[in-house]
């Protein structure tokens, strides 16, 4: 098996006179936690639409596995092994949390049956169990749209493990939640996913988050990888610092 | 679950004890569960968040199935299915198409393959005799042909039962994966696509369901009335198929059939009591449903059982 699992090359991408991808080249390893900062509109996102099939890049190569993914629609990326969560969850709202995780791992193991109920009870108890190991159990019964941020962000996460993706991207796992559950989410987070082997991609502006959990970081600026290392290494560095954190060099 | 059962079974009991104490008005409820039928089609599509403005192309193909194979095949038994498949088939044509539009879209090509469908109806004249319509022919019941009131309480049956058959299988769709994944249609495609499940799929294979519906509706319609006419796919008959389930609500399997009743059994009052203005008070009353009761007459009842 090859070190790395995901391999970008070249990946360029503007929309109208803004470059979003201006020849990313990135290798992601197998079970690292790989941590992507960089300002807003630096084109971090732009890198999770293309990897998972939901923009098409206009130069350049992505393989997954040593297999070229690009050009697949979302649904073949997806079985192929790459899961994904939202910046801004993507939950059905109207289904209850248990529900959603029940259509999750139904996904996965095959949702033709007309006459079956979703909540049989091998599959409640395998969407229980997942929602017990994302700290969702409290709340499985309850409606999608009335849940607070944090488990929102949880539950959206566990939709995509649901689906047992050898690696998950996750845009902003930590954005829109308060600061004192932040932590709390994200350890639960790398509990599960270490538990589960995944290597895991993780778009993020809180730099505590990025320092305790990433493996490595690449900083991302105008659709360029302007760093790429270990958190502690990319981290002190005063030019990331300045342009990137927004903190003075001699802070 | 047990009041939804135990009101299907009061449903059943009281329909089935007035088309008895009131001969005429089992002509106006074997027509009222064939539409039932039909509608049901038209909750699948709700649930998906989609609207169909042209699903009276279903009953009129399962309506002129029947009125044109009755003179070679008079066995109902036969004419049923026949009817279903043929607009269960045409479901599947069309809809490979349809099903890759949404919301207006959607509901606007369906009424345009519904209006095709009327003017072909209209003016092909030598094959459909036009707005004279066809009268069907004489009709046997599992290889009998019993007198008139005999088999008005045949088609009144069979219509019963596959209103609760049918009734009962979209209750099973609804709560399996794929019901659940046609609701997340409505609320989150996007998700549904990078859960790896093709949506598009999943619409299609309720569109063939409710159009197979359709096509049974429009079987029953034709064994009740004996005459078929192009009016059966006009437009004002869609948006009736729509009024109904407004009507009825969209949250339960039985709502189709408390709309399809209800709003049959207005527009025969009304249009007894005030012959000139009985489209005036349906119209009121689906002003008054949609400001006070917008889950329809279920809604209506399920409110008052949590209550």
């Amino acid at each position: 098996m090859s070190e790395v699992l995901l391999s970008a090359k070249g990946l360029r991408l503007a929309f109208g006179g803004v470059k979003a991808a201006d020849g990313i080249d990135l290798d992601v390893r197998h079970g690292e936690f790989l941590a992507i900062i960089g300002p807003n509109g630096a084109g971090k996102t732009t890198f999770i639409n293309m990897t998972t099939g939901y923009l098409r890049p206009q130069a350049g190569r992505i393989e997954f596995d040593g297999k070229p993914i690009l050009g697949l629609s979302p649904r073949a990326i997806v079985r192929r092994g790459i899961g994904r969560s939202f910046q801004l969850p993507q939950l059905f709202s109207e289904h209850t949390v248990l529900e959603n995780a029940a259509l999750a791992i139904a996904a996965r193991r095959g949702i033709w049956s007309p006459l079956t109920p979703l909540l049989r009870p091998r599959w409640r108890d395998e969407a229980m169990d997942l929602l017990d190991r994302f700290g969702l159990r409290a709340v499985a019964e309850s409606r999608a749209d009335a849940l607070n941020e944090g488990a929102r962000k949880l539950a959206d996460i566990a939709m995509a493990v649901a689906l047992e993706p050898s690696l998950l991207l996750m845009d902003e796992p930590t954005s829109g939640v308060a600061a004192a559950e932040k932590m709390v989410i994200v350890e639960t987070l790398v509990r599960v996913l270490r538990s589960t082997g995944v290597t895991a991609v993780f778009v993020e502006h809180d730099m505590d988050v990025v320092a305790r959990f990433a493996d490595r970081v690449a900083v991302w600026s105008q659709g360029r990888i302007a760093a790429l290392g270990p958190p502690g290494e990319v981290l002190a560095d005063p030019k990331v610092r300045r342009e990137v954190i927004g903190i003075a060099a001699d802070a | 679950m047990k009041r939804e059962s135990l009101l299907a079974a009061l449903g059943t009991l009281a329909l089935v004890a007035c088309a008895w104490a009131v001969p005429w008005l089992k002509f106006i409820l074997t027509i009222a569960l064939a539409k039932g039928i039909a509608v049901l089609g038209i909750l699948l599509l709700l649930r998906a968040g989609q609207v169909s403005f042209g699903h009276s192309m279903f009953l009129a193909l399962g309506a002129y199935t029947v009125a044109f194979l009755a003179p070679m095949e008079s066995e109902a038994v036969l004419l049923l299915p026949a009817a279903a498949l043929v607009a269960a088939g045409f479901g599947l044509v069309i809809g490979l198409f349809l099903v890759r539009y949404r919301d207006i879209f959607f509901g606007m090509l369906n009424l345009a393959f519904a209006m095709v469908l009327y003017s072909l109806l209209e003016k092909l004249y030598s094959l459909t005799k036009g707005t004279d319509g066809i009268r069907v022919a004489a009709l046997s019941f599992a290889g009998t042909e019993p007198e008139r009131g005999t088999q008005e309480w045949i088609v009144f049956g069979i219509a019963l039962g596959l209103a609760i058959l049918f009734g009962l299988l979209v209750r099973f769709y609804l709560a399996s994966p794929m019901g659940r994944a046609l609701a997340g249609i409505k609320t989150r495609e996007t998700r549904l696509e990078f859960m790896g499940v093709p949506a598009r799929r999943v619409l299609l294979f309720a569109y063939v369901l409710s159009a197979l519906m359709g096509g049974v509706g429009g079987a029953l319609i034709a064994m009740t009335t004996r005459h078929v006419t192009p009016q059966i796919a006009y437009w004002t008959s869609s948006g009736e198929l729509v009024f109904i389930a407004i009507l009825g609500g969209a949250g339960s399997a039985l709502g189709p059939f408390l709309g399809s009743v209800a709003f049959e059994l207005v527009r025969v009052y009304a249009a007894a009591a005030v012959a000139e203005a009985w489209q005036m008070i349906l119209g009121a009353v689906l002003l008054l449903v949609i400001l006070f009761a917008p889950g329809g007459v279920w809604g209506l009842l399920s409110r008052r059982w949590r209550a």
